[in-house]
């Protein structure tokens, strides 16, 4: 462990990536969904993430980050001592006992655009039919229930930390846990009326997309929480690995309709991201290649085949990207991590067989609780409120029936 | 007079002009429109699923001529906007009972 010693450059590295995570949610998630979806439910598409974005911060200020990051309440690791409720006595000069070189203050910050994102990732699967007011229920219930014990458990000093299962950057915390309730969210919600996927301003969805890589740098990079070589090696890993993924993804186009896709093409940079991001602090380039060339075939695979062959509606395909893609980079951490990268993990290929098995049991572990306590949140919620907005308002668009504004005034 | 409503493809829209300027024919209505023909459309593809597109965009142009003007005004439209391909679009001609200019008030082919 290092000194608890205040370093600015690895303050100011830290404050950068916040911002930077920040603006993968508001507005890379919400634009590169808002292009997808049609164009009486945009502003509603959109909406999700920002209003996911804004309960998500008030929560983590007030219990979530105590709850996630406190020093373990239990034997077992399981949730932490909510040490510092409503944000009261930690002194701006105080450093983080998790990252003892950047105040508490910017640790809270940066773990907070995490939570929000991983929310904000879910509405993916469920938008054009979720009530906005569920929706909202929702967010408060499940970054409580969900998010805040997996994020203890693996990043926080809990059980599956101690167990020594490897996720950087958040491959099972993030991404497979939003995968998964997506997942089960859109199976409760049941399937759109039009379940067509035309997306009605790509455009938007290019620039989502290529904020959402930018601002990767700051969630895979800024997940050193140091500013110094492994920051480096996370930084190029990541844009290594999504390159591979949006050419794989390219090429599967091709040989699969003979024309290449724009959508296609981003959607695997998008899973290249995902796939490196429990990979990107302890893996080579060399082995990002691979990890990013792999996971458009996953990922490709779940959308054009199983979903169609299990019949759930994943609007967007979060379970496609984020969950089959974060599983396979959490699979692929334990494979490939490099000790002389980060003492930290050695996987299978550098004579540490046991590291698939910890990998493995964070994935069965995110699937079961993430799967589990989402269909318990989201049944109360649809016996209480309903979950699913009327078909009339389903029909003609969620953004004239439930917020009364509509995205084009042509 | 004749009413020449043609519905042709948006990328024309600009030779078409230009060519019923060179004929003297100033005065046209445009407005984008969708719609289909006997192809039924065109095949868009999003993460390897396949969607018939059958609303296609096009413009349609609408026209007001003297009789004698008719002729050459669609000899002059089939000319610029064809391609041969599948999707040039369609002309229709019907006749005008009246024709009045706002501005003054004058009725027929003068107001035209």
């Amino acid at each position: 462990m290092v000194d608890p010693v205040l370093n600015s450059g690895d303050t100011a590295w830290m404050l950068v990536s916040t911002a930077l995570v920040m603006l993968m949610t508001v507005p890379g998630v919400a634009l590169f969904y808002g292009g997808l979806t049609k164009k009486v439910n945009v502003l509603n598409t959109i909406f999700l993430s920002l209003i996911a974005f804004s309960t998500t911060s008030i929560i983590w200020v007030l219990y979530g980050y105590q709850f996630a990051f406190g020093t373990n309440l239990d034997p077992w690791g399981l949730i932490g001592n909510p040490a510092n409720l409503l944000f009261s006595g930690i002194d701006v000069n105080t450093l983080s006992t998790l990252a003892p070189t950047i105040p508490e203050t910017v640790y809270i910050a940066f773990q907070m655009v995490f939570a929000a994102i991983t929310l904000a990732l879910i509405s993916g699967a469920v938008v054009e039919r979720m009530k906005f007011s569920s929706w909202i229920v929702f967010s408060v219930a499940w970054i409580s229930l969900v998010y805040v014990p997996i994020a203890h458990w693996v990043w926080g000093g809990g059980w599956l930390a101690h167990l020594g299962a490897l996720d950087f950057a958040g491959g099972t915390v993030v991404h497979l846990n939003a995968g998964i309730a997506a997942l089960v969210l859109c199976i409760l919600l049941g399937r759109r009326k039009d379940t067509s996927l035309l997306p009605h301003h790509l455009g938007y969805s290019v620039i989502g997309a290529a904020l959402l890589w930018f601002g990767w740098f700051g969630f895979n990079a800024g997940s050193a929480l140091t500013a110094g070589g492994l920051a480096g090696s996370a930084f190029i890993v990541t844009n290594t690995a999504t390159a591979a993924a949006m050419i794989s993804w390219v090429i599967i186009d091709y040989i699969k309709t003979g024309k290449p896709t724009l959508l296609g093409a981003i959607t695997g940079a998008i899973a290249g991201l995902v796939a490196i991001t429990p990979a990107a602090g302890f893996v080579t380039v060399q082995a990002s290649i691979i990890i990013g060339l792999a996971t458009s075939v996953f990922s490709y695979f779940a959308i054009s085949w199983l979903k169609g062959k299990l019949g759930y509606d994943d609007a967007l395909d979060v379970f496609g990207v984020h969950g089959v893609s974060g599983a396979w980079g959490a699979i692929a951490t334990g494979l490939f991590a490099a000790p002389f990268i980060n003492s930290l993990g050695t996987g299978v290929f550098y004579g540490n067989p046991m590291q698939i098995v910890w990998q493995l049991i964070d994935i069965a572990a995110v699937i079961v609780w993430s799967g589990g306590v989402t269909l318990i949140i989201a049944k109360i919620i649809d016996v209480v409120m309903g979950l699913r907005v009327e078909d009339k308002e389903e029909i003609e668009g969620l953004d004239t029936n439930l917020h009364e504004e509509s995205g084009y005034r042509i | 007079m004749k009413e020449i409503i043609a519905i042709i493809r948006p990328e024309k829209l600009e030779q078409v002009k230009i060519a019923l300027e060179e004929i003297s024919c100033h005065g046209v209505t445009v407005t984008e429109v969708k719609g289909r023909g006997r192809q039924l459309g065109i095949t868009e593809s999003y993460r390897g699923s396949d969607y018939r597109i059958d609303m296609l965009p096009k413009t349609r142009l609408e026209i007001i001529v003297k009789d004698e003007d008719a002729e050459e005004v669609i000899q002059t439209i089939v000319k610029t906007a064809q391609t041969g391909d599948i999707g040039d679009g369609k002309i229709f001609i019907s006749p005008v009972e009246e024709v009045i200019r706002i501005r003054t008030g004058e009725r027929g082919e003068g107001a035209v």
